[in-house]
């Protein structure tokens, strides 16, 4: 267990983007999406892999998987050098994107399977045994000979998700993996990826927008912004230092002026619409909602949980 | 060798899966196969009205003709039969789906090559072939092994130098959006002059179709061979027996050119 699964030693990717100025005369631009990035997975470790849009997920995790060849830096993924050992490496690991169709469109499902076991040269005994595991958990049965254009989108995710582990992958990627699922199918897709991680040791990492799905599955948070990495730390670290705040929004009966509430403050009004923030360890909605009713009639309330977004916002607030 | 059956095996069933897919929509694919015969019978219908009015073009007579547009529309036909879905390898790079051949354990240029696999070019086939049916008919032809070798080659070779083609050319989608028009101008283009001899070209288009696209090693070679004809420009008759080796080099040249193209690939959405 020396050599870890995953290692970036100060990986950048830069993209030469080519703009038309004037008639004739092009401008090339270096953008870099990512700048410099260093740290290591051990194995059998779940991460989670998040930040804003943009700030350069994707990239690292295409770097990773031997798609995109990285501009700086020494990448090693299971002991290998992702683009130069692609075929090697593609048998080792798994590659999930959420919004990608990676099974055969026209195809029943049980027929890309098949055709997987023959890209990855799977040894029936493991093509078997994975099957049948995955038929059993992620409850595939009924849909297993159905076209997978046909297939609802949790359906789908299931059967994706058996597809990117069928040859027994060492590390799995998984990039927005629950994203468009509703809450059940999501929680069906997070025990699972939970057991396999449990159960098989694999190495995951994940990306996502959902607070919810790193906070259930993963042990490690990296939080990136603009190529760089700026939290490295367990989950309680990250919502002990920045993610307390909710927000509490209420549709009043009649616009007014903003509510005056105690450990609150409104931080947004439009129309008879406030947007009251608040910290989830001092006060809870109710309470709060209690002290508005007696201000002012309501109409209607949500809670908004931190968005990811939101926190790393504020760490970015926090480190300009 | 053992990988070689490995990738063969692997071919046999991803076409069978592909066909399966085709094959649920009958129909469409019904009406697909009968529009691309009528299209080939058309396309020789031009060549029949060039005859009816001249005896000869540049020298060569109508079954003569009609054997260089067979082998083209043969060749060609095979070709898009086997790979003709790289007409949509652009959208797959702008669309950064390309990723997903990059997970696979398996070698690009192979796995978008055995993509798909279009059955209802079927017709394009039959109808060069009933053309080729009515040139060997109506030539005077001195079978020998030589020339039946040829014969048997001729199709294989041309493949072969049709798909290079459409790789190489294709490519070009790895740096811009339109490389679809240009790879069909030297594809489509390649067919429609292949079809006609050599020699009634001017001396750059047709060092163009021998040296850069070589379309002349695809019918018009084979053909003067076959046909034991003297060459028109006067080139030395060994040439007529490089085809294979021609369709060889094309094909290493195409595949050092994907292999160019697939390290400046760049995905897409950051």
């Amino acid at each position: 267990m020396s050599v870890p699964a995953i290692e970036l030693e100060h990986v950048g990717k830069d993209f030469v983007v080519r703009r038309a100025v004037g008639r004739l005369r092009r401008e090339t631009d270096v953008v870099s999406a990512v700048a410099d990035l260093t740290f290591s997975v051990e194995r059998g470790s779940l991460v989670g892999y998040i930040g804003p849009n943009g700030a350069g997920k994707s990239t690292t995790v295409k770097m990773l998987t031997g798609i995109l060849v990285p501009s700086r830096g020494r990448i090693s993924v299971a002991g290998l050098v992702p683009t130069r050992q692609r075929t090697q490496l593609a048998q080792r690991i798994g590659v999930m994107f959420g919004q990608r169709v990676q099974l055969w469109w026209d195809l029943p499902l049980i027929e890309s399977f098949e055709l997987l076991r023959y890209i990855y040269r799977i040894p029936p005994q493991t093509y078997e045994r994975n099957l049948s595991t995955f038929r059993r958990l992620l409850d595939l049965d009924e849909f297993l000979r159905t076209p997978v254009r046909q297939l609802s989108l949790g359906q789908r995710v299931r059967g994706e998700i058996t597809g990117a582990m069928l040859h027994d992958p060492e590390i799995l990627f998984l990039d927005e993996p629950t994203i468009g699922l509703d809450v059940v199918a999501r929680q069906r897709v997070r025990e699972f990826l939970l057991s396999a991680n449990r159960e098989r040791g694999m190495t995951l990492l994940l990306t996502s927008h959902d607070l919810t799905d790193i906070e259930r599955l993963c042990s490690r948070i990296l939080i990136i912004d603009r190529g760089r990495l700026i939290f490295d730390g367990d989950i309680d670290t990250l919502k002990a230092r920045y993610g307390k705040e909710r927000v509490l929004v209420i549709d009043l009966e009649e616009p007014g002026p903003a509510l005056q509430l105690d450990g609150a403050r409104v931080i947004r009004i439009e129309g008879p619409r406030q947007w009251i923030a608040f910290d989830g360890e001092r006060l809870s909605a109710a309470q709060l909602t209690a002290a508005a009713a007696a201000q002012a009639p309501l109409r209607d309330l949500t809670v908004q949980e931190p968005e990811i977004e939101d926190v790393v916002r504020r760490i970015y607030q926090e480190r300009a | 060798m053992a990988d070689l059956s490995d990738l063969l095996a692997l071919y046999r069933r991803l076409i069978a899966a592909r066909l399966r897919a085709q094959l649920q929509y009958r129909t469409s694919f019904a009406l697909d196969s009968t529009g691309m015969l009528l299209i080939s019978f058309i396309d020789f219908l031009a060549i029949l009205v060039i005859f009816a009015n001249v005896p000869q073009l540049a020298g060569w007579t109508l079954p003569e003709v009609a054997l260089l547009f067979a082998i083209t529309g043969l060749t060609f036909a095979f070709t898009d039969l086997a790979i003709g879905h790289l007409d949509l390898f652009p959208q797959l790079i702008r669309d950064g789906n390309f990723d997903l051949l990059l997970i696979r354990p398996r070698g690009t240029l192979f796995q978008l090559l055995t993509a798909d696999f279009q059955v209802r070019r079927l017709g394009k086939a039959i109808g060069a072939l009933a053309v080729l049916a009515y040139a060997l008919a109506n030539l005077r032809i001195d079978w020998d092994p030589g020339r039946i070798a040829m014969l048997l080659l001729i199709v294989p070779t041309g493949v072969v130098i049709f798909a290079s083609i459409w790789v190489a050319t294709i490519c070009i989608a790895f740096w811009s959006v339109d490389a679809r028009e240009v790879s069909n101008a030297f594809t489509y283009g390649g067919q429609f002059l292949g079809q006609f001899p050599m020699n009634l070209y001017d001396r750059w288009l047709r060092r163009f179709l021998a040296y850069v696209v070589p379309i002349a090693f695809v019918a018009y070679f084979p053909a003067l061979y076959i046909l034991g004809k003297p060459d028109p420009i006067g080139l030395p008759e060994w040439l007529r027996f490089t085809s294979p080796l021609v369709a060889l080099a094309a094909a290493f040249v195409a595949s050092a050119v994907w292999r160019f193209g697939v390290r400046h690939y760049q995905s897409a959405g950051g």
